[in-house]
């Protein structure tokens, strides 16, 4: 187990320095600070002058190293639109982010796990039918779009539910459901080819021929075992879950870190960009690191494997 | 994962729950037959997406762009208020929401179809990269793809759009850059396993070089995993293109894009619904064509590919 723990924290460290260089490349190489930060008609002296001063005019891999031991220290420079510092702006619209993303992932489990075992119960009837193709055309719909169209029924229409806003429990409906709807179809697809797959499996024979109760067989002996393909995709889809947080908060004006970093976009506030694309990358590789530990202490197997 | 748990089974008593993987030859040419019916049905939708498209000139009511304030905001035909002239009403300055759809088709699809190429193209060299070469290639190619996929795409398109700017090019290399990991890691993979195969062993033993034993003993044998993937993916580049349109960073007004309209659409969704709802019908109707198509492509080219 200490050498599986340790394998992937040199896995995790080398992801986030990748992921440290993307968001690195992606301002100083691909776009011009300077460019961005100065108006149009300032003289070619100004531009030598900020240039200086920013410390651009020296090697790439010496800014790099600049960027990432402040990065290190929580230290992303200050927002060139609010003259706070980055962090801080981000940290504070964390939160949102985060409880959003619990939300949709508790919606997409309460949608995908009923339906998913009972697809696997009744395979091959109307049933399982209708549920893989709902999951089929739910995977295509696109997020933005349903979220548009639950704010038109729900909120323009019948005037039941807030389109957007945030605080109170009826605020989290609208957001939760779209982004958990988007996450149903591939999770309910697995729990089904779980269940199946371990319901065809030596000690469910045992448990019937024990007697037990069929309810009792599938709660307590098929689910527990169908489990941990469907946690492991789960850990993985994590960062997929968070894309579609981002686009349900654009939808729904809902106050956390996607809609800060999209506002930054317009704004042209690259630190605050920056800081917000490392950070939610961040997360995800912590939510994967968790998952896996629990997978590799929960199934010996995958230690050995992996 | 799943070599971990496949599941040893004896299952002479109990026929009926025998796994999906041993159906009757019968049941199962029956099932891949209804599944490709479903397939064809989907192609012939998006057949009739793209004529749309390629003919929209001729076949538009009206020009996409030609703005009429009177008849601003009409509703689609069958609603009161309603004009036979605008089928599908018109949107805030009075452009007609069919023929703006109809063009709107044609920014999506070229997108979706020159990003998955490009993305497709980088993928499956790299892929074969890591998996033929191994070793410290392979190590290096691998942690791209990790930090790749670790990273919301979504996010790293929006980062990248924000700096160089929104443009169909730039649209184009964008989602093709980021699209890359998910081809180069199952070409990889499929890569590793035929590198110690008979018929390459054969070829080297030969003295074939390496440059032609990846490309004319290895790479055909991967062709209809990479034609699946490519066809599934265009539904996700074409999701994420009209996401940032739809955000204001991808195609710029007033050229038509499904995704655009829809983010046109939503500041008039009290009133007017019908702006939003029907590009984004449009987006929905072509990405679920295309899943569909790309699943009954998985079972006719290979009903045991693992994708």
């Amino acid at each position: 187990m200490r050498r599986y723990i340790a394998r992937q924290l040199v896995q995790l460290v080398v992801v986030i320095l990748g992921i440290s260089v993307l968001a690195f490349v992606i301002l100083h190489v691909l776009g011009d600070p300077v460019l961005l930060l100065l108006p149009q008609n300032a003289g070619k002296e100004e531009f030598e002058r900020y240039r200086h001063l920013l410390g651009l005019d020296r090697p790439l891999y010496v800014q790099y190293w600049k960027f990432l031991s402040g990065a290190v220290v929580g230290d992303f420079g200050k927002s060139w639109y609010a003259d706070t510092p980055a962090f801080k702006l981000v940290l504070e619209r964390m939160p949102p982010t985060i409880y959003l993303t619990f939300a949709g992932l508790l919606v997409a489990l309460l949608i995908s796990l009923p339906l998913g075992i009972l697809a696997a119960l009744k395979r091959h009837t109307w049933l399982d039918n209708l549920c893989t193709a709902v999951a089929v055309a739910g995977q295509a719909m696109p997020l933005f779009w349903l979220g548009i169209m639950l704010i038109i029924v729900f909120a323009v229409r019948l005037k039941v539910l807030p389109a957007s806003g945030y605080g109170t429990w009826q605020n989290f409906l609208l957001p939760s459901f779209c982004l958990g709807a988007a996450l149903a179809p591939i999770t309910m697809r697995l729990v089904r080819s779980g269940v199946i797959e371990v319901m065809n499996m030596e000690f469910i024979k045992t448990a019937r021929a024990k007697g037990l109760s069929e309810p009792f067989v599938v709660v307590k002996h098929a689910f527990r075992n169908a489990c941990i393909p469907v946690i492991t995709v789960l850990g993985l889809q994590f960062g997929q879950l968070l894309g579609g947080a981002i686009i349900t908060e654009t939808v729904f004006a809902w106050p956390g870190v996607a809609t800060l970093t999209v506002e930054s976009i317009r704004n042209q506030d690259f630190p605050v960009v920056q800081c917000a694309v490392i950070l939610l990358a961040l997360v995800i590789v912590a939510v994967n690191l968790v998952v896996d530990l629990a997978v590799g202490f929960i199934d010996p197997r995958i230690r050995a494997g992996a | 994962m799943k070599a971990a748990s496949a599941p040893t089974k004896l299952a002479l008593a109990d026929l009926e729950d025998v796994p999906i993987q041993t159906p009757s030859a019968g049941q199962a040419a029956l099932r891949r037959l209804l599944r490709l019916r479903w397939g064809l049905a989907a192609g012939g939708i998006l057949l009739l997406i793209v004529a749309c498209s390629v003919l929209a000139p001729w076949i538009s009511p009206h020009d996409p762009l030609a703005v009429n304030i009177r008849h601003r905001l009409a509703p689609p035909a069958w609603m009161e208020g309603g004009t036979t002239q605008h089928l599908l009403g018109t949107d805030p300055v009075g452009r007609d929401l069919l023929s703006r759809m109809i063009y709107g088709g044609r920014v999506s699809l070229v997108i979706g179809v020159a990003a998955v190429i490009l993305s497709a193209t980088i993928g499956v060299l790299l892929g074969l990269g890591a998996g033929y070469v191994g070793g410290a290639t392979d190590w290096t190619i691998m942690t791209i793809i990790n930090v790749m996929l670790t990273f919301p795409f979504v996010l790293l398109a929006l980062a990248v759009i924000a700096v160089l700017g929104p443009s169909l090019v730039n649209m184009i290399i964008v989602l093709g850059v980021a699209g890359w990991p998910i081809y180069a890691r199952v070409v990889r993979a499929e890569a590793m396993a035929l590198r110690e195969r008979e018929f390459v062993l054969a070829g080297r033993a030969l003295g074939m070089s390496h440059v032609r034993i990846v490309f004319r003993q290895i790479l055909p044998n991967l062709v209809s995993a990479i034609v699946v993937i490519a066809t599934l993916q265009v539904a996700q580049v074409i999701i994420l293109e009209s996401f940032l349109s739809f955000l204001g960073l991808g195609i710029q007004p007033p050229t038509p894009a499904w995704g655009n309209m829809l983010g046109e659409g939503r500041v008039y969704m009290l009133n007017s619904w019908w702006i939003a709802a029907f590009p984004g019908l449009a987006i929905f109707v072509t990405t679920l064509a295309i899943n569909l198509m790309g699943n009954a492509l998985r079972d006719w080219l290979d009903p045991h590919m693992k994708l």
